[in-house]
């Protein structure tokens, strides 16, 4: 019956967002009245789960699994939730979570709601709220099967320490060779990078900024923050900046702490696409830009002034706050 | 090579969100519905293959006749059939069951379906279609190539991308990069007039009962007024996202 939650790592750490995930499935067990119980990939130490009220960590150690495989994954979670009985799998909103939650939904026949940004407002009917219209509005989902899975989008919950005492098994899952039709032959990843979605903090920037030669001192200002950099939808089309780097509709979605805007005017699909994120800074030139009106801060001036001052105020405020 | 693309009708990204009927229903009135941007990027990729290696591209979607003149314009870019399963979608998942009936009728070996919608943004069909099918999947696919039953595959990480290989039948769930958005086709004139003739099936729905419910909608409250910051007084600025919004 236990509430099973997905723990992703990295670098042998885990994710923020497995902590939160667990946090949230603490009180969804709390309202269930059963425990929690965590699956772990590869993980050593796995007593820090209990801090997120996690009871049990089923730990699976194998090699194969040593590069993420979404059905090989999934295939792992399900013999894990028809092991524990489980009847709610909350998993993050990670690109893997993603790749692997309709995978896990056909396996064990479950309603599956993505973008979840609240507890469920009971145990049945069985209705959470989630993000739709790619932020542009909310929309509140029954799920109407016996087992459930939750996408928890990032920070919706966030964390709630709740000691419990995560007691590790080993779990050795059958896995076949239809488990990995699909072969990683590269990963390519930029190392000590932050990345969009893991970020705190995202600085970004836009058609103002006039050239990609001018993107040192968002660089420099995202250094300073331990932020993320991104990109409005044209400086990607344009090839100033790598499409990884595109926030908004069709590109990535933010779900940050603080997003500072600079030089992006606020096209209606850009706002929808960062519109999840906490605090809205903006900086532009132009007063009448449309982004203003989205923001939490604005500061109207020229970004190549105020950027680099902000940047040498905000160091000076870090070495103070050290 | 027998391709499928899945095609989602949704509100143009412009789009102005309302709700009626109590909020359960998403406003239909004055809005632009064109082809998912997801699916329009796996579309023009499954051109390419029509052009370069001979494939043979149908267009599928779930949903009622007004969502034809969607599937119209995907004929003008270039597909050579369409079949429409006649029936609301309602959820993720009774869209992938009926999406599976069409592909399992129509022996197809690559099936491209956007990542997501940018309506509900469920994310899940393409995922659960591939397990419906028993078929291979790959999520936010960025590059495809395929040569025979292999199929090089490169799908957007967090931080990065990562390449794998992999098999026909193959379900992708498709974004931008698959094509650049230079590479986006709008119909002309022949393309246009050449739809009209093509056929468009219209085929019953198989019995789903679906999984979850969309109850209700509410719009985001409405924000309060920004607080403008005198690009000569940073220091204030820093002061208000560390003291006030508690950011920094």
């Amino acid at each position: 019956m236990s509430v099973l939650v997905y723990i992703e790592s990295e670098d042998g750490k885990f994710k923020k967002a497995s902590f939160e995930v667990a946090s949230y499935a603490r009180e969804v067990a709390q309202m269930l009245q059963t425990t929690v119980t965590a699956v772990t990939f590869n993980a050593n130490d796995t007593s820090e789960l209990g801090t997120y009220g996690v009871d049990k960590v089923l730990k699976v150690n194998n090699d194969k699994l040593s590069n993420f495989n979404a059905e090989a994954y999934a295939d792992v979670l399900t013999q894990a939730a028809k092991k524990e009985e489980s009847k709610v799998v909350v998993l993050s909103q990670s690109a893997n979570s993603k790749y692997l939650a309709p995978l896990l939904a056909v396996h064990l026949n479950a309603g599956y709601a993505s973008n979840v940004v609240s507890l469920p407002e009971g145990a049945s009917p069985f209705v959470v709220k989630r993000t739709a219209f790619t932020n542009k509005a909310f929309n509140f989902t029954k799920i109407e099967t016996e087992v459930k899975i939750i996408g928890l989008s990032k920070n919706a919950f966030g964390l709630k320490e709740n000691q419990a005492s995560a007691n590790a098994e080993d779990f050795a899952p059958t896995l076949s060779a239809e488990d990995f039709s699909v072969q990683v032959t590269n990963v390519d990843k930029a190392k000590n990078k932050v990345t969009i979605a893991d970020a705190e903090i995202v600085v970004s920037g836009g058609r103002g900024l006039k050239g990609p030669e001018n993107w040192g001192m968002v660089e420099d200002l995202a250094e300073t923050l331990g932020a993320a950099t991104a990109c409005s939808k044209p400086v990607s089309d344009m090839g100033w900046r790598p499409h990884s780097e595109h926030v908004g509709q069709t590109g990535k979605p933010v779900a940050s702490n603080l997003y500072i805007a600079i030089g992006i005017s606020g096209a209606i699909q850009h706002l929808a696409g960062i519109n999840s994120s906490k605090v809205k800074l903006v900086i532009n030139n132009d007063p009448e830009a449309p982004f203003f009106k989205a923001a939490d801060y604005g500061v109207v001036g020229d970004a190549f002034e105020i950027v680099p001052k902000l940047n040498e105020k905000l160091k000076e405020f870090k070495a103070k706050n050290a | 090579m027998k391709i499928l693309v899945c095609i989602s009708h949704v509100p143009d990204t412009t789009s102005k969100i309302n709700f009626t009927d109590n909020d359960t229903q998403f406003d239909t009135n004055g809005v632009q519905f064109v082809i998912n941007p997801n699916d329009e990027f796996g579309l023009t990729r499954a051109m390419w293959f029509k052009e370069k290696q001979g494939a043979s591209v149908d267009v599928v979607n779930v949903g009622g006749a007004e969502t034809e003149p969607t599937l119209r314009k995907a004929l003008a870019i270039g597909a050579d059939n369409a079949i429409r399963v006649n029936t609301p979608a309602t959820d993720g998942f009774q869209v992938a069951k009926q999406l599976a009936n069409v592909a399992k009728e129509g022996g197809y070996d690559l099936i491209i379906a956007g990542r997501e919608s940018i309506d509900y943004n469920g994310g899940m069909v393409p995922g659960m279609l591939a397990a419906l099918l028993n078929a291979n999947f790959v999520n936010t696919c960025i590059g495809l190539e395929v040569d025979g039953t292999e199929a090089k595959v490169t799908r957007e990480i967090d931080g990065g991308k990562e390449s794998s290989t992999t098999s026909l039948p193959l379900v992708i769930g498709g974004q931008k990069g698959l094509v650049e958005e230079s590479d986006l086709r709008i119909p002309n004139m022949r393309g246009i007039m050449q739809a009209r003739k093509k056929p468009l099936n219209v085929v019953e729905p198989v019995e789903v009962v679906a999984q979850t419910e969309a109850e209700k909608f509410e719009k985001p409250a409405p924000k309060g007024a920004v607080k403008l910051i005198d690009p000569d007084n940073l220091d204030e600025l820093i002061n208000l996202l560390h003291n006030e919004a508690k950011v920094i």
